[in-house]
């Protein structure tokens, strides 16, 4: 009976049913409709995983039917959506609780939004057809638009405009790129296009047309300034929403779409993406060392983490995806995590000022705690997830280019600077006043929230085996369709050329280096 | 003549002898029965669009080669038809404080005799009369409110700007006419091949200019935002939709069928005059403070966007201006409907974006369904307004137009500031104090709402239907 059951089409029906509800609803019954979908859809995601075989075909839980001309209702999933849907999921829910009680104006239109929301992402990392894709991709923009402009902070108008605007007109490049290979493939299929070969001249501009929608949505530096302006002003939830799941998507449209359908032009932009990933890493974490602003802060460091995910997915092997895949993984979680954290005391204190702040070990020592062990996570310290991803990013990059993987070591470095420097400012020390000493620590509906995302940051760092497992073959792919296409490495091994593993004409150009 | 093609033509005669004697009605009873006249020519406008439901088409021109009915001329007349009976329907209530006169649904009656007699035509002469039917009654439309300089400026305005358009086309159909010596449209596709080059273009160039006017594309644009911020709100609803399909489809037919064969000329003219209109539309439409002025700005975008389908020259091309013309009608009407509930406590009508400050607090509906048409006029998905755009991008990449469709896509980010404003001041600002109480009947809550419900995501529903109903109608011209 299940075996037909349209699972992903539920994943997207289901929220999306709920925000029109909730528009209509009054404030109490729309949270509570709102929790109960996000829930539901949590645990329709977790069947979902459950049925997953992930020895079976490349595309699961297909569905496909046509709507007009080239234009497919195309559904199915590979290990990487099913697990940036997982996260999508497991976040939502954990969002709605964040903002019980802080948003009080126009809840069920703040419910709806994310709802809204909720379903386009699912709708993005599902879609298999170019159109479906941009239309989901595109969409997003405006629950968010409304999320920040309504329930941001002071300078909402502003920063609203700038995501809004900015994120346009880096998708319309890749809407004119995606019509164009709809007519030179004839298909707007997705994995079919996965396996196309573009003329290598056209592969250029239709990387560089994708390059401009991904770079900002990712975001890399130097497009990355909208990130910080939409995460300060943004309510809670939203920042949450923001950095785990809408920063992914830019990571998920290289997978998907750059290195894949354009692989000779992913070679010849390889230069360019680890430029400007080593330049972000370094750079952004300086910035992150001198922000007063706790959410700015993270959300320098979420450009930092991001650098790391690209020049992962840039070098093209097996380990770098991966990594990049898990510290996508891991990114969504933790930062998600550290902008509750930040939201926690700025509902007692209603300021993000750093320097306001000061000695929560004593007073809230359950926060101080929680805190800790996000703070380390970002870090990147063994047992956490973030360690994972880090690491084996680096193994992949440090395959590809020595020079990189130093530059993005130190980078890893530095926020391990920002981010004890910032805890040692909150959480030791004296309280910078009265008002802080008297803050009350987590409630159960704040332990709530954080725990759950707590005991997975450290299941995927202990035992990142399911996490990897489903992803595993489709990273294989993407590093096996980039194999002919990438630039020797300069990580060879320089002693004999007698040594078996490594072909000679590598060897000799490794040499060269 | 015979009798096989008066029944081809029975809505235009429904509407002629429909006019007539509602016209006698008005004359004799006066502006008692306004109310009475507005009623019946609602229904003889829906009569003739149940007529042209039955979709009698000719393969062949007829009236000696003047007239054309086939799928593209119906689909158009659909849409006229239909965008008449709603500027007729939410009239009488705008016009209620200084008196509603019986003169107002017979114009509009007439001009849509004139729009259907336009995007039948298949001759230079039948075009001008259609052309000129419709002008006429809308240069009286725009000066409706007798009272208010605005409205007479603007009707001045219209009708100088338009005369000055009408001679500039009959000056390029002279041209064409004595280079090629035909005024029907099969004829100079005829006489195209022995032409002398020069002569010819220049002839077509005339005719493209006068006709840019009327579809208000840059640089020919510059009565549209007076024109549309004097006018009277029902009659500004009026000209953004039906004469804009008329002249659009009218422009197409021309395009197509008379100057098919010198596709190279005229394809630069209209991609240019189209990159200029979505550039300048957007551009323009930043500082405006006037919502319909705004919204004028917004057709000349949208004018814009129908071009580069156009420009394209292929069946898709004209079938996704099609697409284009019937979802613009709709976010366009609702737009306007949305306009129409912006009163105050007195029936004041207010047109400053400014005043809907915090609208969504005291009309959330009105300010949903208002969003909901800027988003879609902003052409983000997952609103319908996304579709046609699509289908007209698709369009100029399928013909290598591949710079055009950059063009219109960065234009259509620089659109995009503008309707977000309006949505910033709704939703996010504070209310303005300016109160608007729910106001019209349920009849014009009904259209909005229903309109709303189409140009958002529903609107996909019917894509495939619309795809069908486009491409046939396109077949009837390539």
């Amino acid at each position: 009976m299940l075996a037909n059951f349209p699972i992903i089409s539920t994943l997207v029906a289901l929220p999306a049913l709920g925000a029109f509800a909730c528009l209509f609803l009054g404030d109490r019954a729309a949270r509570w409709t709102a929790l109960v979908t996000t829930l539901a859809t949590f645990a329709l995601g977790c069947l979902m995983w459950a049925r997953f075989d992930v020895t079976g075909p490349v595309w699961q839980f297909v569905e496909r039917a046509p709507i007009v001309g080239q234009f497919h209702w195309a559904m199915g999933i590979d290990g990487i959506s099913l697990m940036l849907i997982m996260l999508s999921v497991f976040l939502m829910p954990i969002c709605i609780g964040a903002s019980w009680n802080s948003i009080k104006d126009r809840v069920g239109l703040y419910m709806a939004s994310f709802l809204f929301m909720e379903a386009l992402m699912i709708g993005v990392f599902a879609a298999q057809d170019l159109i479906l894709f941009y239309i989901f991709f595109e969409a997003g923009l405006i629950p968010m638009y409304l999320i920040i402009g309504i329930w941001g902070g002071a300078n909402r108008i502003y920063a609203s405009y700038k995501f809004f605007l900015y994120t346009l007109l880096g998708s319309v490049l890749m809407l004119v790129a995606m019509i164009w290979m709809i007519y030179a493939a004839g298909t707007a299929d997705i994995p079919t296009l996965m396996h196309t070969d573009f003329p290598v001249a056209a592969q250029r501009w239709l990387w560089l047309a994708f390059f401009a929608s991904f770079a900002v949505k990712m975001p890399m530096w130097p497009v990355h300034t909208w990130l910080p302006d939409a995460h300060v002003q943004a309510p809670t939830a939203g920042s949450v929403i923001l950095a785990g799941v809408l920063l992914k998507m830019g990571g998920y449209g290289f997978l998907r779409f750059s290195i894949p359908m354009f692989p000779d032009a992913s070679a010849d932009f390889m230069w360019l993406v680890f430029g400007l990933s080593a330049v972000a890493v370094i750079y952004t974490s300086l910035v992150a060392l001198v922000q007063s602003d706790m959410k700015k802060l993270i959300a320098y460091s979420s450009v930092a983490h991001m650098a790391i995910v690209t020049a992962g997915l840039f070098a093209f092997n097996q380990q770098g995806i991966e990594g990049a895949l898990i510290v996508m993984l891991s990114h969504g979680l933790v930062s998600g995590a550290l902008f509750l954290c930040v939201g926690v005391i700025y509902d007692r204190l209603h300021t993000r000022e750093i320097a306001r702040y000061g000695g929560l070990s004593n007073n809230m020592p359950g926060y101080a705690l929680l805190f800790l062990f996000f703070t380390m996570a970002s870090i990147g310290l063994p047992a956490t997830s973030g360690f994972v991803g880090e690491f084996l990013s680096l193994i992949g990059i440090y395959e590809a280019s020595s020079w990189i993987a130093f530059l993005c070591a130190t980078g890893i470095i530095l926020g391990a600077g920002y981010m004890l420097w910032l805890y040692r400012r909150v959480a030791f020390g004296s309280a910078a006043g009265e008002d802080t000493l008297s803050m009350r620590d987590l409630s159960a509906r704040e332990w709530l929230l954080l725990t759950p995302i707590a005991a997975v940051v450290l299941w995927m760092g202990v035992y990142p085996e399911p996490f990897l497992a489903p992803m595993r073959r489709d990273a294989t792919a993407i590093a096996a369709r980039m194999a002919d296409a990438k630039p020797a490495s300069d990580a060879q091994y320089r002693a004999a050329s007698s040594h078996a593993t490594t072909p000679a004409h590598d060897a000799a150009q490794g040499g060269a280096h | 003549m015979n009798s096989a093609e008066i029944l081809l033509i029975l809505p235009e005669l429904t509407l002629t002898i429909g006019g007539l004697i509602l016209l006698m009605v008005a004359a004799f009873a006066g502006d008692r029965v306004a109310e009475l006249t507005n009623a019946l020519a609602a229904m003889v406008l829906a009569l003739a669009l149940g007529l042209l439901l039955q979709g009698h088409v000719a393969a062949e021109p007829i009236f000696s080669g003047s007239i054309r009915v086939d799928a593209f001329a119906n689909f158009a007349k659909i849409l006229i038809y239909g965008a008449a009976i709603i500027s007729l329907l939410l009239a009488p209530r705008f016009f209620a404080r200084q008196g509603y006169r019986a003169e107002y649904p017979i114009l509009i009656l007439f001009a849509a005799l004139g729009m259907s007699i336009m995007v039948s035509a298949h001759d230079l002469m039948t075009l001008y009369v259609g052309l000129e039917l419709n002008s006429l009654a809308a240069y009286v439309l725009a000066s409706m409110n007798r009272n208010d300089p605005r409205a007479a400026e603007a009707g001045l305005k219209y009708f100088v700007l338009g005369a000055l358009a009408s001679g500039i086309l009959l000056f390029g159909m002279s041209l064409v006419y004595g280079f090629t010596g035909s005024t029907n449209f099969a004829g100079i596709a005829l006489g195209f091949a022995g032409a002398g080059k020069l002569g010819v273009l220049m002839g077509v160039v005339f005719v493209l200019t006068g006709l840019a006017f009327k579809v208000s594309a840059v640089p020919f644009h510059m009565w549209t935002p007076d024109v549309y911020e004097g006018a009277p709100t029902p009659v500004t609803a009026f000209f953004a939709s039906a004469p804009k399909v008329a002249s659009v489809a009218l422009l197409v037919r021309v395009c197509i069928e008379a100057f098919g064969s010198a596709m190279g000329d005229w394809q630069q003219i209209i991609a240019f005059l189209s990159m200029a209109s979505m550039l300048w539309g957007a551009f323009g439409a930043i500082g405006q403070r006037n919502i319909k002025r705004l919204l004028a700005y917004s057709s000349i975008a949208n004018v814009g966007f129908m071009l580069m389908g156009l420009a394209s020259g292929s069946a898709a091309g004209i079938a996704a201006v099609l697409s284009y013309l019937l979802v613009y009608v709709v976010m366009t009407l609702g737009s306007f409907l949305a306009v129409l509930q912006m009163r105050k406590a007195d029936g004041e009508m207010v047109e400053d974006i400014a005043s809907l400050g915090g609208l969504w607090h005291q009309r959330p509906a009105l300010a949903m369904a208002l969003a909901i048409f800027m988003f879609s006029l902003a052409g983000i998905p997952p609103l319908f307004g996304f579709w046609p755009k699509l289908l007209v991008f698709s369009a100029a990449i399928g013909v290598g137009l591949v710079p055009l469709a950059v063009v219109g896509a960065i234009a259509s980010v620089i659109g995009a500031f503008y309707y977000l404003r309006v949505i910033k001041i709704m939703l996010f600002d504070p209310p303005s104090g300016v109160a608007f109480p729910v106001s019209g009947n349920w009849m014009e809550r009904g259209v909005m709402g229903l309109a709303a419900a189409y140009v958002s995501i529903f609107g996909f529903i019917l894509v495939a239907p619309l795809a069908k109903a486009t491409q046939y109608a396109a077949s009837a011209l390539l």
